[in-house]
């Protein structure tokens, strides 16, 4: 069985975000870390691959320094990384990132494709189900579950107020929560073996089936019109006072706004 | 790809169980305001089986039109066939705008859709508007003008985005519920209601559903709430959330709380607010012993009266508190709750 | 001469850090108070190849150099010195002899399941006669047919009860060496569970107190003459050879217990406020800080080295002693400073540095202390 695991390289927005002094965002003050869904995303597979032996090769598209997130992975047990990089494919929306990484998946061998249900620097969760429908393989998103029984995947699916158990037949593609697992280590050795492990570099011309006019900024249906960092409502009055006077502060604040 | 072909704001209509999700209303009431500006109608897809019956529901909410597409395979939502269905629809309609709601079914929907039909798709957007792109005329480039602009929080509330889709159509969005603004009911109207089939005939892409779980749940939806008392890690335990319990009863409130609460096991997620969670938007908010990470404040800076009671007096949640108590939770909540109750008892 | 880590020790150290972060500094202080052996995490680092990091893969290790071994106790001690010194007496004072001078049997039977984590492994050495002095040695190990009967006891032991498997020094003979009569002394590897092996008082510690630090019993307890380790008499160059790795172990921890007291110090003023103004806007604050960062810079080049001198030279024994001199002293005195810059609050157990300034004073004193440190180093400078 073979496993391919879409993963980015993003900003770590838990740490803070910092900006340039034109506001846009300073990518390279920032830490990147594997995204956390596509982390998990990762684990299932390697999961996959304990239990049933399966073949992971995780696959991310980015600048030549993606190559890193390719090692974090191998360091946490995947088996083959492959980086598709070029300077055309550049200022992708999720319509060409999506028309890229299905370019180099038809190149590859998979039974199942796992992607994280979003990234935390764009928050869209649409790459996934895009991939699939360009591919033309059926998709499971949100998977809280899975396992595999025969050439299907079983996959619990969640919803606000309930889950769908489904089963799909494979070849699919499931996009995965990062509630879906607690994803393993690296280990010490396995980071060795990753900083000497060959790392597949493709660029454009090895994308199958794609044609350049959707491809990077070009092919990108939509377009930034303006971007900036949040304006927040001000701070209103801050206090401090014992509790009897906080308690008639706050009664009179909800009699003044007329909520009592 | 001729743009002058595409008239129109169409929404998804979502339904689960033939009960309309109350973002379908939403969208039909940001359509309407988006329709005005363009001069055009709104139009509800209604999908599903046996779901006829409920097009008057859009229409007393504002919807003009309301397309069904009614089918034996859309009773319980899978992806394949309710992409088909929409696919379908704005194949056959030609919309300059399509709006699904940002639910765990609309964000599963939108993507494939707008993959199928060739355009783009902005997720997560918490404000629409229809104007010129580029906002600004930029030298060389024309500028086009009843444009959907498209703004959406990124990089975890840090940033936002304004998103045009100037060259394809339907210029499609999903947007975050509990955003937008319903139009007030208008009881008794009836639906101007086209029906419409594609056809449905399984292929590789069906999934099978084994099994439909329903999680039980008897509270109320925090996004539905008027009043939220929200608990942070500063409550120090799940048992104290109990002092929150109680302010909320006396006020008719809600109790919710920040992921590091579920984090820790304390609340089940349904009741999270924020960035990952769920965006609130109630007349009052209680930020109790919540420090106010930025991913909690994506979630809840849009409330009417935010007041913020914490220990900390650097607490970024100060920023975006209408009222900051900077002291002990744990002697300001009980009190306030037993004021409260002697206030409401006098009244009544 | 470059000084940036190769790209393997960098995605090392982000993860002992991650692993540090998460799963060992929300337990620190509640292990300092219970004085409670952090079992839960052993476990999980064994789960992750910690135990292992320097051994080969094919005696089930990680097959890493001694640096990442170094970073890792470093990474673990910035959180917690309990935990770090779980490792390096393991892997510094059991793991490491035992591929040093264990037989091919010794190696499969007992390396691999430590390097795996299966197992726990602690060093027996000190005895309440013999601390510095090697030849104050009591504990006897008499030969009778195929058994050693080893007789004493051994104290201050790290990982004590804890351990599965443990290298014990005890004295095999007398021998004569230029004219005088010494002590023959030998190692022994002994499983815990033998008959005649127990376990005295658990010692109550000023520092480090979630190490199980107990003293060793043996009445007449027998051991298989294949656990004698290395050859009969070895036992001294044994001892000293597994000293000088393992004061690169402590030397990490030390460093690991400075550099998290300087990071709290850094942020504990910028957030207090004296007078209207964060502390860390006053100069003496200042000047601290950069003279605390600058021997925490010092003390963390001298760990990296000695840990590079056991990679690829044959002895290391002096980069370990300077290494573990100055990181122990540099721990104490910028634990200290830290305490004193947190001011009432640093002498509170609710503040880390409190534990950090108890913690760093082991790492003057165990594995040979500071004095003999520089003995070992003047030796070398005198020879």
């Amino acid at each position: 069985m073979k496993v391919v695991v879409c993963i980015k390289q993003v900003p770590d927005t838990k740490g803070g975000v910092k900006f340039n002094p034109d506001g846009t965002l300073d990518r390279a003050a920032m830490m990147t870390i594997m995204n956390p869904d596509d982390k998990a995303g990762l684990e299932a597979a390697l999961r996959l691959k304990d239990q049933y032996g399966a073949e992971v090769t995780v696959l991310t598209m980015g600048l030549p320094k993606a190559e890193d997130v390719l090692r974090e992975a191998i360091a946490m047990g995947a088996d083959k990384g492959v980086l598709v990089t070029d300077r055309v494919l550049g200022g992708a929306d999720t319509w060409a990132t999506s028309q890229t990484l299905a370019g180099a998946l038809r190149n590859m061998e998979y039974d199942l494709i796992i992607t994280g249900r979003q990234a935390i620097d764009g928050d869209t969760a649409q790459v996934g189900p895009q991939i699939s429908e360009h591919l033309n393989i059926p998709v499971i998103s949100y998977a809280q579950n899975l396992k595999i029984e025969g050439d299907s995947v079983i996959v619990e699916r969640q919803f606000d107020d309930r889950y769908h158990v489904l089963k799909a037949k494979m070849p699919c593609l499931i996009t995965a929560l990062a509630e879906l697992n607690e994803p393993r280590y690296m280990t010490p050795g396995g980071i060795f073996d990753a900083c000497k492990a060959e790392i597949t570099v493709w660029g454009r011309a090895d994308l199958k089936d794609v044609e350049d006019s959707n491809l990077g900024l070009k092919g990108s249906p939509t377009q930034i019109a303006k971007a900036s960092d949040k304006v927040r409502k001000g701070a209103g009055e801050k206090v401090t006072l014992d509790p009897a006077e906080a308690v008639d502060y706050i009664v009179g604040k909800l009699k003044e706004k007329h909520v009592i | 790809m001729n743009l002058e072909e595409y008239k129109g704001v169409y929404v998804f209509a979502q339904q689960v169980d033939n009960c309309i999700n109350s973002i379908a209303f939403e969208l039909i009431g940001k359509g309407k305001d988006l329709a005005n500006d363009l001069g055009t109608e709104v139009t509800a897809v209604l999908v599903g089986s046996d779901v006829k019956g409920l097009a008057d529901e859009l229409a007393e909410y504002g919807a003009d039109k309301v397309i069904v597409v009614d089918d034996p395979e859309l009773k319980e939502y899978r992806t394949e066939p309710y992409a088909h269905a929409l696919a379908s629809v704005i194949q056959k309609y030609k919309p300059e705008i399509f709006l699904v709601g940002a639910t765990a079914i609309g964000r599963d929907l939108g993507p494939r859709v707008s993959a199928r039909i060739h355009t783009g798709l902005t997720a997560d957007c918490t404000q629409l508007d229809i104007g010129d792109f580029p906002i600004n005329p930029v030298p060389g480039k024309e500028q086009k003008h009843n444009q959907l602009l498209m703004t959406r929080p990124a990089f975890g509330g840090n940033t936002i985005a304004t998103i045009a889709c100037p060259d394809f159509r339907p210029q499609m969005a999903t947007v975050r519920p509990g955003v937008m603004q319903k139009k007030e009911k208008k009881a008794g109207v009836k639906a101007n209601v086209e029906e419409f089939n594609p056809g449905f005939t399984p292929d590789n892409k069906y999934v099978e559903i084994l099994e439909v779980v329903k999680a039980v749940s008897d509270t109320v939806d925090i996004m539905d709430a008027k009043i939220l008392v929200s608990g942070g890690r500063g409550m120090g335990s799940p048992e104290n959330f109990k002092m929150l319990e109680d302010l909320a009863d006396v006020l008719g409130g809600t109790v919710s709380c920040s992921r590091a609460v579920v984090d820790a096991g304390w609340k089940p997620k349904d009741l999270q607010v924020g960035q990952t969670g769920k965006t609130v938007r109630p007349n009052v908010y209680f930020a109790v012993g919540i420090s106010g990470a930025i991913q909690h404040l994506a979630g809840m800076e849009e409330s009417d009266i935010i007041i913020a009671i914490n220990k900390d007096d650097t607490a970024p949640i100060f920023d975006v508190a209408d009222f900051g108590l900077v002291g002990d939770l744990n002697k300001i909540v009980p009190a306030l709750t037993e004021k409260l109750r002697a206030e409401l008892a006098d009244k009544n | 001469m470059d000084f940036t880590l190769r790209k393997e020790h960098e995605m090392a150290r982000t993860l002992f850090k991650e692993f540090a972060e998460k799963e060992v500094k929300p337990l620190a202080q509640e292990v300092d108070e219970t004085e409670e052996f952090p079992r839960e995490t052993v476990a999980k680092m064994a789960k992750n190849g910690f135990l292992g990091i320097p051994i080969p893969k094919e005696y089930g290790g990680q097959g890493c150099d001694p640096l990442t071994y170094a970073m890792c106790v470093e990474e673990l001690s910035k959180v917690c010195g309990t935990t770090g010194v779980i490792v390096s007496a393991h892997t510094s004072l059991c793991c490491d002899p035992i591929m040093t001078f264990g037989t091919e049997e010794q190696k499969q039977k007992y390396l691999v399941p430590l390097a795996k984590g299966e197992k726990l492994g602690a060093f027996g050495l000190t005895e309440p006669g013999a601390g510095t002095d090697a030849q104050g040695q009591q504990t006897k190990a008499v030969l009778e047919g195929d058994e050693y009967v080893i007789n004493g006891s051994k104290i201050f032991i790290t990982n004590g009860k804890e351990a599965d498997v443990y290298v014990i020094f005890a004295v095999t003979g007398m021998i004569e060496k230029k004219g005088r009569k010494i002590k023959e002394i030998s190692s022994f590897i002994v499983e815990k569970g033998t008959p005649g092996f127990s376990f005295g008082t658990k010692e109550k510690k000023m520092g480090i107190r979630g190490s199980s630090t107990y003293e060793l019993i043996f009445t007449d307890c027998r051991v298989p003459k294949e656990n004698l380790l290395g050859k009969v008499g070895q036992g001294f160059k044994i001892a000293m050879h597994t000293l000088d790795g393992g004061r690169i172990g402590i030397a990490a921890q030390a460093l690991g217990i400075a550099e998290g007291a300087l990071d709290r110090t850094i942020a504990y003023t910028k957030e207090r406020k004296q007078f209207g103004k964060s502390i860390a806007a006053q100069q003496n604050t200042q000047f601290q800080l950069a003279d605390m960062a600058t021997k925490v810079q010092a003390a963390q080049l001298l760990v990296y080295k000695a840990a590079m001198a056991k990679a690829t030279q044959k002895e290391y024994g002096f980069e370990a002693a300077q290494a573990k001199l100055y990181a122990a002293e540099v721990a104490m005195e910028v634990t200290t400073k830290a305490v004193q810059l947190h001011g009432g609050y640093g002498y509170t157990r609710e503040y880390d540095v409190e534990r950090m300034m108890r913690d760093a004073k082991i790492t003057e004193i165990y594995e040979g202390t500071s004095e003999v440190q520089r003995m070992v180093i003047s030796a070398a400078l005198l020879k």
